[in-house]
């Protein structure tokens, strides 16, 4: 072989390597088993973070208003839809941090859900009252649902969740109904609505396993439950006089149910108006326990072991954490990291738990079984955070 | 009143008052705030609502979080238009 051929192979050889090099520079092949968001509400961005190593990765902007921003995932987990308060429903990519498509489509909405299949997203929306359901691929509409009340008046639409048989279940704030879709053909769409849900329902929670649907209520002392097994045994109260006659405390923020509330057989649910976080039999809806907390819960969230229940509360002291022990029913732990608490969010498996600090303008991650701090780290006005692990669970 | 006690305030009423308005206090589940939804409605009404709350509604009262020099204080920027 001449030299000039070997020299020829050896360029080619480097820059073959050089190509290689610069490839996987860049496109390191990564899941997204471990990574998550955190809204940033007051300035319309996200922050993409990983939970393995407790790191921000990046910031996602362009949201518009995050006020009460919630996420729900793809089920490849590639991809978090964004439901901003303004009706902006916008689709981020984890990997790219990037916003790969984005729609206003309402004037005001409160959350969204993903299908049983991936396939569909429907948001809960205040203006126009009703709900709206998107391709999850092209964010096109595919179906437009009035929440067009028995009073013949458009109502806010709250507690919309996924559940099975391709279905989604809210309610009516305003008139006080539940309203089960089933889209499993989206083109015939099935609705069956069920009036007297009970007095201003603020939120829903569709529990793990997909069979109840818990309404929470603002205007009474109770809860509202439909076991989506049977809708046809219709809705049950329960929790009734929950309050015990004490007079409500004025609600300087709503509880917020989320389908972290089961563990076993009891659900952990936050009381309205009373420093108490309720605790009820699955199997009768009795109340098994009413335990005494610091002040009004907003979130009451299950550890994914199901040993432990952290709270926080609300305004004026939201600087402020909780956690109940479930074996004994029992606050084992009370601390303060900071103000402004908005949301807590445990990885998978539960050994430790992120929590916003919307007042120190930074989140924190916590060890659930030493409460040890292990990261803290900034981000601005901080409120949901939620982990992409949330795919392949129902009803988040 | 201080201009670090008007920064609070503010505070307040993006973030707390925002939870049910929203940040932007262009609603949510209680009304909007701007200055266009509130044309019309006199100081004192607005001023009474914030202290003693609207109880059959969600609306608490904020009588223990704010005096009346304050409460009329953000009134003021409500109805000139503090929301964006």
């Amino acid at each position: 072989m001449s030299v000039t051929g070997k020299k020829w192979r050896m360029i080619t050889w480097m820059a073959t390597l050089l190509a290689m090099v610069l490839l996987s520079g860049c496109t390191t092949l990564r899941g997204t088993g471990d990574l998550g968001l955190v809204v940033e509400r007051a300035s319309g961005s996200v922050q993409v973070l990983e939970n393995s190593h407790n790191t921000l990765l990046g910031s996602v902007t362009g949201l518009g208003d995050l006020s009460h921003a919630t996420a729900v995932f793809s089920r490849d987990g590639r991809y978090a839809f964004v439901f901003g308060r303004d009706g902006g429903l916008s689709k981020v990519d984890l990997l790219t941090m990037q916003v790969v498509n984005r729609v206003i489509q309402a004037g005001n909405s409160i959350g969204g859900a993903i299908s049983q299949d991936g396939r569909l997203l429907a948001v809960a929306n205040y203006t126009p009252g009703g709900v709206r359901i998107f391709d999850t691929e092209t964010l096109q509409m595919k179906l437009d649902l009035p929440a067009l009340a028995a009073d013949g008046k458009l109502s806010k639409v709250v507690g919309l969740e996924d559940a099975p048989g391709q279905s989604f279940v809210f309610s009516l704030f305003d008139a006080g109904e539940i309203w089960l879709l089933d889209v499993r053909d989206i083109n015939q769409p099935k609705v069956q609505k069920w009036t007297q849900a009970g007095l201003q329902p603020y939120d829903g929670l569709v529990t793990p396993d997909g069979r109840y649907y818990l309404a929470g209520l603002f205007g009474e002392d109770g809860m509202t439950v439909l076991d989506l097994w049977h809708p046809e045994k219709g809705l049950r109260r329960i929790l009734q006089g929950y309050g015990r006659g004490e007079a409500k405390l004025p609600v300087y923020k709503m509880p917020h149910l989320e389908g972290w509330a089961v563990a076993g057989n009891l659900v952990f649910l936050p009381a309205v108006g009373h420093h108490a976080v309720l605790v009820a039999d699955l199997q009768n809806w009795q109340e098994v326990a009413h335990i005494p907390v610091h002040s009004q819960p907003v979130f009451a969230m299950v550890r994914p072991d199901n040993r432990q229940v952290w709270v926080n509360f609300a305004f004026p002291d939201n600087d402020t954490l909780q956690v109940i022990d479930i074996p004994t029913l029992k606050v084992i732990k009370a601390f303060r990291p900071g103000k402004g608490i908005m949301h807590m969010e445990f990885t998978a498996k539960g050994e430790e738990v992120w929590i916003s600090l919307r007042d120190e303008d930074r989140v924190e991650v916590y060890r659930t079984d030493t409460f040890e701090r292990v990261a803290a780290l900034p981000a601005s006005a901080p409120s949901g955070i939620f982990f992409a692990s949330r795919a392949h669970r129902m009803g988040l | 009143m201080e201009s670090s006690r008007q920064q609070e305030l503010l505070h307040l009423l993006r973030q707390d008052c925002g939870s049910c308005h929203g940040l932007r206090l262009l609603g949510g589940l209680g009304p909007p705030l701007t200055a266009s939804a509130l044309q019309g409605k006199p100081k004192e009404y607005l001023q009474q609502i914030i202290l003693h709350g609207v109880p059959e509604q969600a609306m608490p009262p904020w009588k223990g979080f704010l005096n009346q020099e304050e409460v009329g204080w953000l009134v003021d920027r409500l109805l000139e238009g503090v929301a964006e």
